[in-house]
């Protein structure tokens, strides 16, 4: 074959291999350990048929980890789109004040995870913590944020909303400045009211945007780690406890990596549904320019 | 309907004053176009009357009501967008009916209404669609659609035709004249062409600078312009303007304060044999540039006096390199120091006139 033909495809192929080696494989490989029970140094990985799969919904840990993990994601998602829409909305103005605040908004965005992480656990602590140091000042009590199961998830989801309302905000002022100014001074000219111009116009204008960081969301919620590994360990009693996590405690702390292939197979099949259903129910609804 | 009028209204944007203490009063069921360059503040204008720019000082009045408080949506006005501003999410429908349901007309009423619009402007088909399935042409129906289906006392129409291909203008500024004629509603057009302002127009307003220069009917504002400004906006090519003192020689003593001379290039007598009418300027020139129309021909001549722009009915000079230039006496405007008309002037009609003509 002529070098011209073959070009292309040999320009591609780094990408290609890479794309194999490190996403294709890993989830071939993935999805073949689900089928066995192996403890990560034995030589022998036992077939065990969908038994890995079975002994998952089985457990009620298990079914508290999924649990978990949809009201994180629900809450986080809902929360940051709410928050950084109204922002936005509120920051879709030129001036000092206004690009000063969006600064602000937008420097958590680029702070590793790791160290938000440290620097809640601080703000969050039960009795040096500022938070706490705050509730009292108005005299509230103290609130074990971290510590009580039944404000950990909560304590976790306000980490997520901080940190991740400023890119929330920056595309939705991306948003928010790609609406043409002729519009709202038809409806202005229309006698719409705030309200229903928002609701009218606004929103339906910013559907992509929605759809676009709802999708981005989910998908990084439903994966989330690095909050739970530093801040809580899954504690106290399970209760912050998602699916990356318990997959990550199987596979490297109690090396059932059968166990935790299949898991992973869960995961990866719950997102990609999600996403199908999303693309497929929304999209309809989303009007594109 | 109902007239509108301003007074002393001035618009300052970041220190620099748009528009200065203009006063202006546009009769009721006319249709007045505001024209000038760009940046001239016939967009400001229409904005502060529409009401989405408020003034920096002065009144704005429409009918009998001081609108200068009083929100866009509740001035009685509908406005037509250079862009349309449709809105993209809603159908053709919808964007009609947008502005009814927040005036809370009952849907039978709206129904009926937005009927006997869309036959109209000939939309009927096209109700289910939204705006970017429309060419550029139905989109600037549903634009006045919209605004017609608010019955409104004004019309304000903000170069709405500037986006449209050639033929298109031409036919939707037929179909616009026609529709201000049946609805009888005060229309305020802006626009920078002035074929548009002349061809549309029952008066003109000429704008520079966020000064009026002159406000009158196309044919007064043709041929009576006020000023250098107004003779040389309105008309193509404009009207040549020449310093007096290259003109000096070839015209009879003048009684009065004139700087500048002017006059049309139509009204220029093009030919190659000389010419002695002595009631007229003759000067002779070089053709630089020939642009045939068709139906005219535009030649740029080099004279004595400068660069000279001439229109001519007849069939081309096609060969010709050297042209006499003819102009009669009555034909000729003149200017003062301060690129003002000067009506006054007369050319003292002494026989026999001394003529100049050519090497």
């Amino acid at each position: 074959m002529a070098w011209h033909k073959l070009r292309p495809y040999a320009m591609i192929a780094p990408a290609i291999v890479i794309f194999c080696l490190f996403f294709i494989y890993p989830i071939g490989y993935m999805i073949y350990l689900s089928f066995h029970e192996w403890n990560f140094v034995s030589p022998d990985k036992q077939f065990v048929g969908m038994q890995n799969f079975a002994s998952l919904f089985g457990e009620r840990e298990f079914i508290e980890v999924m649990q978990n993990t949809f009201i994180y994601t629900a809450l986080t998602v809902s929360l940051t789109i709410v928050i950084s829409l109204l922002l936005a909305l509120w920051l879709n103005n030129n001036g000092s004040v206004y690009s000063l605040v969006q600064g602000a908004v937008f420097s958590p965005h680029i702070i590793s995870l790791v160290s938000v992480s440290m620097l809640w656990m601080w703000l969050m602590d039960t009795d040096y913590g500022l938070l706490n140091w705050f509730l009292n000042l108005f005299g509230l009590a103290n609130v074990s944020w971290l510590t009580d199961p039944s404000t950990s998830l909560f304590s976790l989801v306000i980490v997520a909303v901080w940190k991740g309302i400023g890119f929330n905000t920056l595309i939705f002022i991306a948003g928010l400045q790609s609406i043409p100014r002729d519009m709202y001074e038809a409806a202005q000219l229309d006698e719409s009211s705030k309200a229903r111009t928002f609701w009218k116009l606004t929103l339906p204008m910013l559907s992509p945007t929605l759809f676009f960081l709802t999708i981005i969301g989910m998908i990084n919620s439903f994966q989330v780690f690095e909050t739970i590994s530093i801040m809580t360990q899954g504690g106290p009693i399970n209760s912050t406890n998602t699916f990356v996590y318990y997959i990550y405690e199987y596979g490297f702390r109690y090396f059932k990596i059968g166990y935790s292939s299949a898991a992973g197979v869960l995961l990866l099949f719950i997102v990609g549904l999600l996403t199908i259903l999303y693309f497929k129910l929304l999209a309809k609804r989303v009007h594109y320019r | 309907m109902a007239e509108i009028i301003l007074k002393n209204v001035s618009k300052v944007f970041n220190n620099e004053e748009v528009i200065k203490d203009l006063n202006l009063k546009i009769h009721d069921g006319s249709f007045t176009v505001l024209v000038g360059p760009s940046g001239c503040g016939k967009s400001t204008t229409l904005r502060m009357i529409a009401g989405l720019e408020k003034q920096s000082s002065g009144e704005i009045w429409i009918g009998d009501q001081l609108v200068n408080d009083t929100p866009p949506g509740k001035r009685n006005i509908a406005m037509v967008f250079q862009n349309y501003a449709l809105y993209p999410t809603m159908t053709v429908k919808g964007n009609i009916e947008f502005g009814l349901i927040n005036k809370k007309v009952p849907r039978h009423e709206r129904e009926e209404l937005i009927r006997e619009i869309s036959e109209i402007v000939g939309l009927t088909d096209y109700l289910n669609k939204k705006p970017q399935q429309l060419s550029g042409g139905q989109r600037q129906r549903v634009a006045l659609a919209r605004a017609m289906v608010k019955k409104p006392k004004v019309f304000i129409l903000d170069e709405p035709l500037s986006n449209l291909d050639a033929k298109l203008r031409g036919q939707m500024r037929t179909e616009l004249i026609q529709l201000h004629k049946r609805l009888g509603t005060t229309f305020v057009y802006v626009t920078h062409d002035q074929v548009e302002a002349m061809s549309m127009g029952d008066e003109i307003v000429i704008l520079n600078k966020g000064e009026i220069q002159q406000k009158a009917s196309p044919m007064t504002v043709y041929h009576d312009p006020n000023n250098i400004f107004t003779a040389s906006f309105i008309g193509t090519p404009a009207m040549n303007i020449i310093d007096y003192r290259l003109m000096k020689d070839d015209l009879p003593a003048l009684n009065g304060d004139v700087k500048y001379v002017g006059f049309r290039p139509e009204n220029i007598l093009i030919s190659r044999t000389e010419n002695t009418d002595p009631h007229s300027v003759h000067l002779f020139g070089e053709v630089v540039t020939r642009e045939t129309l068709g139906s005219e021909t535009i030649y740029t001549v080099k004279t004595n006096a400068g660069v000279i722009h001439c229109k001519s009915f007849i069939e081309p000079l096609d060969s010709v390199r050297h042209v006499r230039l003819q102009i009669p006496y009555e034909k000729l405007y003149f200017f003062n120091n301060q690129g003002e008309r000067n009506r006054s002037v007369t050319i003292k009609r002494i026989e026999p006139v001394l003529v100049k003509g050519g090497r």
